[in-house]
């Protein structure tokens, strides 16, 4: 049963799934329908909260079982005390994300330890597109560029460059393209980018 | 009238109590009765038993109607019945007056046993702590150990809360609406002028107007006009009323011009009509006072560190006078004793009365949590 969850998800989350600790505490931002914390719960015993802004997405974590809670994460994570979860996740959402910079900042200050995914504008497949002359419509990016919520995209230098500017620590970065691991040339290769990251000591 | 999903000609009951009871003012009630009524079955466990603690003017009369040709059904009827987002096939839900009340429950306007006459103004103030003390007491009297749920909006939200603190054992699923941990110095303000309006008003004889033959209509009216303004949003009245004329045109005169006037009006007399003025004091008075977090250093994180409930939490975006940042605070100290807590931010136009009314997602939200709640 448990293998045909695992299988039955998103590579990006099980991927995920690995990087948690069994009971640990964990927040999930843009949580969504609550898979991710349920399969995270189911598995590995964990307690926790979700957020969602989206109406139709806050009633489908809440029917999942998840304890949501219901607001904008460009506001910041106020309500939520320093160190107070051992991991806090934001999975595909920071290349939509306005505040980038804070939002970031205030996950690693509320999180021991910070996953962060997005799709990796340096894939070869949106290159291609870009040197055709198109912006990039993909699977993992697929909206055209006048309906994208995608206001922040960036490659995996970028985040790199990111993390070391910050002073971020990356403990540990993957990056897959279909569910499988790419190892060679991972910023041409990947189209997912999937970072485990703490604040420099 | 036949209504489906309505739980059809209720009655109201009261529990007289002669255990006396001490109130946190320091005064003693030495006997007292409650006025409720209850819609559904209790269960042979008693699991399933639903607490509906009523707002500054409610009362006991949550669901259904007295009589068949009854115009208006209890006040969260849109909410109470078989197949409603609180079913009553699944749950025992209770309504009940509070202290204080004037509708059935010992009050100023109820007779005093030991003098024959009305309480007048002195019927003690009550307080928050007060009415959830008495509320346990009512559900001793109904045998009722645990509840499946309590279940208030705004100053029935912070009964709700107190519960927990109080009695947290007795709470498994508590539901917080449009409410706040505390009054803004802003609310207290409106809450002292609709009481100046009140006191001032020269048919008042200090809370004893009973005993005069009058009633302190004007301040009434005064002060529930005053509540009206703050329980909407400006949008919804712009909607509502705009800038509409009464008479077409203006007449330059201070009668009724704008339709707003008229509707502030006609609520203003209708209150004044139905409700008691010392009653009214008392309420505003105990949402005054609430102020859980007060003993604990202002740490409302440390108030509810025993509560044990799982908590729902709804705030609605366009309440200014219960806003959303003050559901927040609820929210965080919630998170910060790591408690069980969904929390939902309305989008509507109906401020701070949106809670009484059927918004689809904010009813499709109790419906889904209701049906995850074991009895």
């Amino acid at each position: 049963m448990i293998n045909a969850k695992i299988t039955n998800i998103r590579p990006d989350f099980a991927l995920i799934t690995n990087w948690i600790s069994p009971k640990s505490k964990v927040l999930d931002l843009g949580c969504g329908d609550g898979t991710l914390l349920t399969h995270l719960h189911d598995t590995l015993k964990t307690t926790g909260y979700g957020i969602e802004k989206e109406d139709s997405n806050w009633l489908a974590a809440l029917k999942n079982g998840v304890d949501v809670i219901q607001m904008n994460l460009e506001e910041g994570l106020s309500g939520f005390e320093d160190q107070s979860f051992d991991t806090v996740i934001l999975s595909q959402t920071l290349q939509a994300m306005h505040n980038t910079e804070s939002i970031v900042h205030e996950m690693l200050r509320v999180g021991r330890e910070v996953i962060v995914t997005f799709p990796n504008f340096g894939y070869w497949r949106n290159r291609m597109q870009i040197t055709f002359g198109t912006m990039p419509v993909s699977k993992s990016l697929p909206y055209q560029w006048y309906d994208t919520p995608n206001v922040h995209l960036c490659t995996i230098h970028d985040f790199d460059a990111f993390c070391a500017q910050h002073r971020i620590q990356v403990i540990e970065r993957k990056v897959i393209t279909g569910g499988q691991d790419v190892h060679v040339l991972p910023n041409l290769m990947g189209n997912l980018a999937m970072y485990r990251l703490k604040s420099e000591p | 009238m036949s209504e489906s999903n309505s739980v059809g000609i209720v009655k109201a009951q009261v529990a007289h109590f002669t255990q006396p009871l001490a109130l946190k003012s320091g005064a003693v009630l030495p006997q007292y009765h409650l006025t409720y009524e209850t819609y559904g079955e209790l269960n042979a466990a008693k699991t399933n038993a639903v607490l509906i603690c009523h707002a500054l003017s409610g009362n006991h009369h949550v669901a259904g109607r007295y009589t068949p040709e009854d115009k208006y059904p209890g006040w969260w009827d849109n909410l109470i019945g078989p197949g409603k987002p609180l079913d009553t096939n699944k749950f025992f839900v209770i309504g009940l007056n509070n202290l204080g009340g004037c509708h059935g429950s010992s009050g100023p306007s109820s007779v005093n046993p030991l003098t024959d006459k009305p309480y007048s103004a002195t019927f003690p103030v009550v307080t928050v702590e007060d009415w959830v003390e008495s509320q346990a007491r009512l559900l001793d009297h109904l045998g009722i150990d645990q509840l499946a749920a309590v279940i208030g909006g705004s100053l029935g939200g912070m009964q709700a809360l107190q519960w927990n603190i109080a009695y947290p054992e007795r709470v498994r699923h508590a539901f917080v609406i449009a409410s706040a941990p505390n009054l803004t110095a802003q609310n207290m303000a409106f809450n002292e002028v609709a009481r100046q309006a009140i006191i001032t008003d020269p048919e008042f004889f200090d809370g004893d107007y009973y005993n005069h033959g009058t009633v302190p209509r004007r301040g009434l009216r005064i002060a529930r006009m005053l509540g009206h303004i703050t329980y909407l949003s400006d949008d919804v009245m712009g909607e509502k009323f705009g800038r509409k004329l009464r008479h077409g045109d203006v007449k330059y005169s201070f009668d009724v011009e704008f339709e707003m006037e008229s509707y502030l009006r006609y609520q203003g007399d209708k209150f004044a009509g139905e409700f008691d003025a010392n009653t009214y004091l008392r309420m505003t008075r105990a949402l005054d006072y609430f102020d859980p977090a007060l003993n604990y250093g202002g740490d409302l994180s440390l108030a509810l560190s025993l509560a044990q409930a799982k908590f729902l939490v709804i705030s609605f975006t366009t309440d200014w006078r219960f806003s959303p940042a003050r559901s927040r605070e609820i929210v965080k100290a919630l998170l910060d004793n790591a408690l069980p807590v969904k929390y939902a931010e309305v989008t509507s136009d109906h401020g701070h009365d949106a809670f009484l009314m059927h918004d689809p997602y904010y009813h499709d939200i109790m419906r889904a949590y209701l049906e995850q709640v074991k009895v």
